[in-house]
């Protein structure tokens, strides 16, 4: 299977860590991984924000690089950009290369779960610690990777699936479970007052509930979280799930 | 005319610890009723699309609806009015009372008035109105707008109550004692019904076949503004139409489990027809309904039965309060209608939003809010309502985050700053609107492509020199 491998503008710049254990675990699944080096930003910053003219000039730019049959999959570390490109990469000429691009396009998530339908993990790994999980809210709700708390329908959880493979981990959750923290992107700084009390509502919330470490399939969520339990003080440290289901988490867990 | 900050009104409330915690406890609280009254039903979710179908056939054959619906209103002994705006709707009602010399009017919920400005527009006229519903008196004695749907003065504390029976009732400031204010707020308000020489009501529902109409409470306060006065007044939008009185089966159950996580609402009231000797009448509130039943982007808004659950579900306005919206609607629903009324004024609106997606899967008739939120954010940003700084930010972001190379040399700068800077300088709120509520990311040692060229690439090209060798 030959997987095209983007690299979200935010993960790369800041959040490496998570990008790096995902190829490294795609690799040791015996995949053919290619980072696609031309590629640079899925256009959400701009398309959230309502710069329709902005996100298209970024999603033309992308488009080359990602649309390529030659790719069954293309793997993309974060829920918010695979959402973006499933979603809302219209502005794009939907080529036959774009269609099957935006068809196929997927979290590493989906990709373990959905696809290859993994039953263990390479390389055995071990966490054994409780671990908060996070459902991004664009995986829960957009991605469908586990059932949002407002839906009426059988409970599922892709990524506690993936986590129940490793050794010795105790998967939780915040006491609400499913509440959004307050990132939202640019909303995060737009409206810091209201993002910084829902942050703060949600890091308290693993506080109370004796959590050390919180995992999640989105990356900009934990980014948010991280920083603001620093900001109040709090010493959680968080990874990206893919940290975990490679065993690098493990290694750096304090 | 200045445009509302839903941000800065927000961070009062926010800042107002007592109040918020208070708030976001109370429709929390209700949102999880939901969520257990809504599991206890197997086909919620079918219930759900259901809904959804008939609301979007009522509004793709709404004018045959609302004319069999009036014609048979009138046959029941309703007098039906047309308003294409707010003035004609308060206008007709004015003629109204006027007319019969109303000097006193008991008024029930109703979010059409509300819209209208109907109760200080009356005020205005020299007539007395008197909110029968609980947390609607309590705003109007406070002289401030409600400040959720459903809930209207549930970003008030017990104390706040009290403080103001106290100021305009006489009642003693220290007691916040729930049964006390309620008997404070009965006394005054039952010398007041009697006087009434007029009631007004919202409707939840009209009902095309049988032209009678359907409204909801808590307290039964519908039933004292429509059937004590000897004159009637109920006030509706021309999407409140249902069918069939058999569609009421479904509505209703959904409806006050929404709103509240009550199985049923304590009051479901059905008007057939004035009783005996009373003049009734129902004035039908156009007010740009028409407009946004015709866009194909923004149609499916007017499916809302105005059950406010988005409210109680969004994290956003749990926190903030309905009073920071400064608007009719507010939280979800209301960020996606007050732009259609006035874009300019609820510009920012769209942007309270994290686009966490929870209002949408609550909706028990599926508005696609989500959708519509960015559906305004479009709009706005093209009608040149942008805001200044995301207009910069946006256009420089563009040929940053469109090409590789210069994302890549962006990052150098921003990791460059990030480590030799001082702190004081990258983690300054002024510089640094991030840093208002975070603190600064810790660098990476080095970016995910730095690491590809260094790690990964020499051994790619390595194997591609074998692999060309060994052919």
């Amino acid at each position: 299977m030959k997987i095209g491998f983007f690299v979200p503008c935010y993960i790369d710049a800041i959040c490496p860590e998570a990008a790096i254990s995902t190829w490294k675990l795609l690799k040791k699944l015996g995949l053919d991984v290619e980072f696609i080096e031309g590629a640079a930003c899925c256009g959400l910053p701009e398309h959230d924000m309502g710069y329709i003219e902005h996100s298209c000039a970024i999603e033309k730019g992308v488009a080359p690089f990602v649309a390529d049959k030659a790719y069954d999959h293309v793997v993309v570390p974060s829920g918010i950009c695979t959402g973006q490109f499933r979603m809302h990469f219209e502005c794009a000429e939907q080529t036959p290369e774009v269609e099957h691009f935006r068809k196929t396009v997927c979290d590493p998530v989906e990709l373990l779960h959905d696809i290859l339908k993994i039953d263990e993990l390479p390389g055995k790994p071990s966490f054994p610690h409780r671990v908060a999980l996070h459902n991004g809210c664009h995986s829960l709700r957009y991605l469908h990777e586990a059932r949002p708390s407002e839906l009426m329908i059988k409970p599922f959880d892709k990524c506690a699936d993936l986590l129940a493979l490793v050794d010795g981990i105790e998967v939780g959750y915040a006491e609400r479970r499913d509440e959004c923290c307050g990132f939202g992107g640019a909303f995060s700084v737009w409206d810091a007052p209201c993002a910084g009390q829902q942050g703060r509502d949600k890091v308290s919330d693993y506080e109370r509930q004796g959590f050390k470490y919180v995992t999640s399939q989105d990356m900009s969520c934990l980014l948010h979280q991280q920083t603001v339990a620093r900001k109040n003080g709090l010493a959680l440290q968080m990874f990206y799930i893919t940290e975990i289901l490679n065993g690098d988490a493990a290694k750096c867990a304090r | 005319m200045r445009q509302v900050n839903q941000v800065k009104l927000g961070e009062e409330f926010i800042n107002k610890r007592e109040h918020r915690e208070s708030h976001d406890r109370c429709l929390w609280a209700a949102r999880m009723r939901r969520d257990t009254v809504a599991a206890s039903i197997p086909q919620w979710e079918e219930m759900r699309a259901l809904a959804s179908d008939i609301r979007k056939h009522v509004l793709s054959n709404l004018d045959q609806y609302l004319e069999q619906f009036a014609k048979n209103a009138e046959s029941n002994g309703f007098h039906v009015h047309w308003a294409k705006d707010a003035d004609e709707h308060n206008r007709i009602i004015l003629d109204i009372f006027k007319k019969r010399d109303v000097k006193v009017v008991t008024k029930g919920k109703s979010m059409t008035m509300d819209e209208c400005g109907m109760r200080e527009f009356l005020e205005k006229e020299g007539i007395e109105i008197n909110e029968a519903d609980l947390g609607e008196r309590i705003q109007q004695l406070d002289d401030q707008r409600p400040s959720h749907i459903v809930m209207p003065a549930i970003h008030k504390l017990r104390s706040d109550v009290a403080d103001i029976f106290a100021r305009k009732l006489g009642s003693d400031r220290d007691i916040d004692d729930p049964h006390y204010l309620n008997s404070v707020m009965r006394a005054d308000m039952r010398k007041r019904y009697v006087r009434a020489d007029a009631g007004m009501n919202g409707v939840n529902f009209g009902i095309a076949e049988t032209g009678g109409i359907t409204v909801c409470t808590n307290e039964g306060n519908a039933d004292i503004s429509a059937n004590l006065p000897p004159l009637f007044v109920a006030s509706m939008g021309i999407e409140k139409i249902l069918p069939r009185q058999s569609d009421l089966a479904l509505f209703i159950r959904l409806l006050s489990r929404s709103a509240l996580g009550l199985d049923i609402t304590q009051y479901t009231s059905h008007y057939h027809g004035p009783r005996k000797g009373q003049e009734a009448h129902i004035v039908i509130l156009d007010n740009g309904r028409s407009d946004r039943l015709s866009s194909s982007d923004y149609w499916e808004v007017l499916k809302c039965i105005r059950c406010g659950t988005c409210m109680n579900t969004c994290p956003v306005f749990r926190r903030t309060s309905g009073i920071s919206y400064d608007a009719t609607y507010m939280g979800p629903i209301g960020i996606v209608l007050e732009p259609s009324y006035d874009l300019y004024k609820y510009a920012r609106l769209p942007y309270s939003c994290t686009h966490c997606g929870s209002c949408g899967d609550v909706c028990p008739v599926q508005v696609p809010i989500p959708r519509l939120i960015l559906y305004w954010r479009d709009v706005v940003v093209k009608q040149g309502y942008g805001e200044t700084m995301h207009n910069l930010e946006q256009a420089a972001a563009e040929p940053i985050l469109k090409n590789s190379r210069n994302l890549m040399l962006a990052e150098k700068i921003g990791l460059w700053a990030l480590k030799n800077l001082p702190k004081g300088l990258t983690e300054s709120p002024l510089l640094n609107p991030w840093a208002k509520e975070h603190t600064n990311p810790e660098p990476p040692k080095e970016t995910f492509r730095q690491y590809y060229n260094r790690e990964i690439k020499p051994q790619i090209d390595a194997d591609g020199e074998k692999a060309g060798e060994n052919k």
